[in-house]
């Protein structure tokens, strides 16, 4: 055992995300900090923050909207909780039993962040229940059957990781109930509240999550135990393939062979298929801004903001890392007959027909009114005339081999924030807002509009030299990137 | 043609690569050996510039290769897996880099079918794409691409590694063909000293970056190598420390009699 453990401290403290230099440590520290606090505040937060909204009595409240909590619990574990399976194999051929090797497995489960993250919450909550002379011993009981709960969550979500059509059915039923509870058709949580209340008044309750706790993780070990070969629980699933012709992009040459690629590299792997999903996430990101549902962003230069996020989701979520989804086989590129400035051009015109397929999905934010859909359509003639190439420049910089094959790191990529990166964040973001802020101060909002969309077309204007200065960028970066991604992401 | 001039790589300050001076015809198949550590991979990288040469430089067919990319058309190369693109099927692979070499889907067939054999009937319409494949179908995708399009220089890093015994036979067939008939210059490395005394008409052997022997192909080439390689691995336990594909009753035969060792290298090793 003692062994196990000095394996995982040596891949704590040897994983790639620690090899970076101090001050990203340190600004990971407050990171991880901040969070915590966020998570303290709300725990001790949120019954007060209830008391005052007056909406009910505050534990009541937590117990009736309990089950979206663990849905949501399930749903983050599903995309970024990584699975026990992957070390397995190493300690197959060791002098072992198979009975220690999955307790072991199972127990670095437990001890998750995704698990010990929830104490944050529930601990101050329990705490601040009983000081307000809620009865102490029902409370901890509550606790007590809450965490059972997380836990078998846990276990759940070992069971149903390789089976996507479970977790899809689930998010679908979620997502159903969500609506209907919205729109007042059905009320899931009258049917549900009552068994979490149950935890919180009667002690024997508690037995019930605990026990479903004690059967999910014996399933769970008798899973891996069973699966615990090669060609079962350790395969790395294999998907049929199918050849795609695009034979419609033979037109365009080179390029085409390009665009096709993409497209394959897009719709077949894990983590490009994150960032075209993310990108759409980013349609809806505007109803933030132009629902008045947050004051601050109240302000009329943020309606260009949210126009350059809800029209450039896939131009920020691929774009950015545009060589990087070839770093798997870059060396190829590099020694083929290849011309740079088709390579990049192919990257971009992709970013392009994005950003205008998103501009089209948008049209929907006219129900907010001629002006906001206006901010999604300015946004996007900038996106497309400027931000599209400084994407793709500042790609040349961030040097991150991307494993394809996983999703799991897509929100990790501390090197991403290098200061050539940041730095070109001012173009990208800050530069239309303040083009838009001075004219709409000195002349109208219409102006201002049209000033920003002018700024578009200009830099769509010089898009040759522009490329021109991208290639050699290219070029210049080409045996240092190669370098970078020799080492395994 | 390939002439090196000054050639060094230098790493911090280790010097991976020195080769002050070395020609390659045109149409010379071309073996380069070497324990590991040699410098083979490294010679290779800078040929396809993918690293930068410290000092010196390559000339391909009158291109300086890291000034120019001119000699991107007329060179092809598999070094290893990341000279494939795993997302994809075979088919997809091969057409992918026939539209890059500025061949038709029709004549990019028609390469393939000659390969039928070599491929076993393991790539082709299997529904799978180049990461599922096992490691010498991969090899074999990642080799025959390279003959896309009437390349002039081919470069195969180890290609007789993982592949099985019959593939094996039949790479030796298809190199030697190519640089007999087409007059394609061919540059192989490989631990296997059989293999490649078998197939290449010259081979050189890398020592710590340097070259330290320059040979012709001749019936007692295989011989002279393994005499070299078992009196330059220096230790009397030679089954173990010699390249594992040298037969072992070879070994011991040369390794008890370092005299022939040492003759091999005064023959030949002028460098």
């Amino acid at each position: 055992m003692l062994q196990f453990i000095s394996l995982e401290w040596k891949s704590f403290i040897r994983a790639a995300s620690f090899q970076t230099n101090l001050a990203m440590k340190i600004l990971m520290g407050f990171g991880a900090l901040y969070f915590m606090a966020v998570f303290l505040g709300l725990g001790v937060g949120v019954f007060f923050i209830i008391e005052d909204m007056e909406l009910g009595d505050p534990f009541e409240v937590v117990n009736r909207y309990m089950i979206y909590y663990l849905a949501f619990d399930m749903l983050f574990r599903y995309s970024l909780q990584k699975m026990p399976v992957t070390n397995i194999k190493p300690f197959l051929y060791v002098p072992l039993t198979k009975n220690q090797v999955v307790r072991f497995s199972l127990l670095k489960t437990v001890v998750s962040f995704f698990n010990w993250s929830h104490a944050f919450f529930f601990l101050p909550f329990s705490i601040v229940l009983i000081s307000k002379d809620y009865p102490a011993m029902e409370v901890l009981f509550w606790h007590l059957g809450m965490a059972a709960l997380i836990y078998a969550n846990n276990y759940i979500n070992v069971l149903i990781n390789n089976m996507s059509g479970v977790f899809y059915a689930f998010v679908a039923t979620f997502v159903a109930l969500g609506a209907a509870h919205f729109f007042g058709w059905f009320d899931v949580t009258l049917y549900t509240a009552p068994f979490f209340d149950l935890l919180g008044s009667n002690p024997l309750a508690c037995l019930i999550p605990l026990a479903l706790l004690g059967v999910l993780s014996r399933a769970a070990f008798g899973y891996f135990r069973t699966n615990m070969y090669l060609d079962a629980g350790l395969a790395t699933k294999q998907e049929e393939a199918s050849t795609q012709e695009y034979a419609f992009l033979n037109r365009f040459g080179n390029l085409g062979t390009f665009i096709k690629n993409d497209i394959r590299l897009i719709l077949r792997n894990k983590r490009s298929k994150m960032a075209l999903y993310g990108g759409l996430f980013f349609l809806f990101y505007g109803l933030l801004f132009f629902t008045g549902a947050i004051e601050v962003y109240d302000g009329p230069v943020w309606k260009i903001f949210a126009g350059i996020f809800v029209s450039g989701g896939f131009l920020f979520n691929f774009g950015q890392f545009v060589p990087s989804w070839d770093s798997a086989y870059y060396p190829l590129m590099m020694s083929q007959n290849i011309k740079y400035q088709d390579y990049i051009k192919a990257k971009w015109y992709l970013i392009v027909i994005a950003t205008a397929a998103s501009m089209l999905l948008a049209i929907p934010y006219l129900y907010f009114g001629l002006n906001a859909y206006l901010a999604v359509l300015v946004g996007g003639i900038y996106n497309i005339g400027i931000n599209g190439y400084l994407v793709l420049w500042g790609g040349a910089y961030i040097k991150t081999p991307i494993d394809l094959a996983s999703g799991k790191k897509a929100f990790g990529d501390k090197q991403s924030f290098n200061a050539k990166t940041l730095l070109l964040t001012v173009p990208k973001i800050l530069l239309p807002l303040a083009i838009y802020w001075v004219v709409a101060l000195f002349a109208s909002e219409t102006l201002a509009f049209a000033s920003v969309a002018f700024a578009g077309v200009l830099g769509y204007l010089f898009r040759n030299k522009v490329f021109s200065i991208i290639e050699k960028v290219y070029k210049d970066e080409k045996y240092k990137t190669l370098a970078a991604y020799k080492q395994t992401p | 043609m390939i002439t090196v001039h000054e050639l060094s790589k230098t790493y911090k300050d280790q010097t991976v690569l020195n080769i002050p001076h070395l020609d390659i015809p045109k149409g010379q198949s071309f073996g380069l050996v070497g324990n590991n550590g040699a410098g083979k991979t490294t010679f290779f990288s800078l040929l396809l510039d993918l690293i930068q040469p410290s000092t010196g430089h390559i000339d391909s067919h009158g291109v300086v290769v890291n000034t120019s990319e001119d000699w991107k058309p007329f060179t092809a190369a598999f070094i290893d897996e990341s000279f494939l693109i795993g997302y994809l099927t075979p088919e997809e692979y091969f057409y992918f880099i026939g539209e890059l070499r500025g061949q038709s889907k029709a004549e990019v067939s028609d390469l393939l079918s000659n390969f039928e054999d070599f491929f076993h009937g393991e790539i082709l319409g299997q529904k799978k794409y180049l990461r599922d494949l096992s490691k010498g179908n991969q090899k074999k995708v990642g080799i025959v691409a390279t003959f896309i399009g009437s390349p002039e220089v081919v470069i195969l890093d180890e290609p007789f590694a993982n592949l099985d015994p019959t593939t094996q036979i039949r790479l030796k067939g298809i190199i030697k063909d190519l640089a007999a008939s087409s007059g394609v210059t061919v540059l192989v490395s490989s631990h296997d000293l059989m293999h490649v005394t078998e197939v290449c008409e010259r081979i050189v052997v890398l020592e710590k970056g340097q070259i330290v022997k320059d040979i012709v192909t001749a019936p007692a080439t295989l011989k002279e190598l393994e005499a070299y390689f078992s009196g330059a691995a220096q230790r009397p336990n030679l089954e173990t420390e010699s390249p594992e594909s040298v037969p072992s009753e070879n070994a011991h035969l040369e390794g008890s009699s370092p005299a022939i060792a040492t003759e091999g290298v005064a023959e030949e090793g002028e460098k």
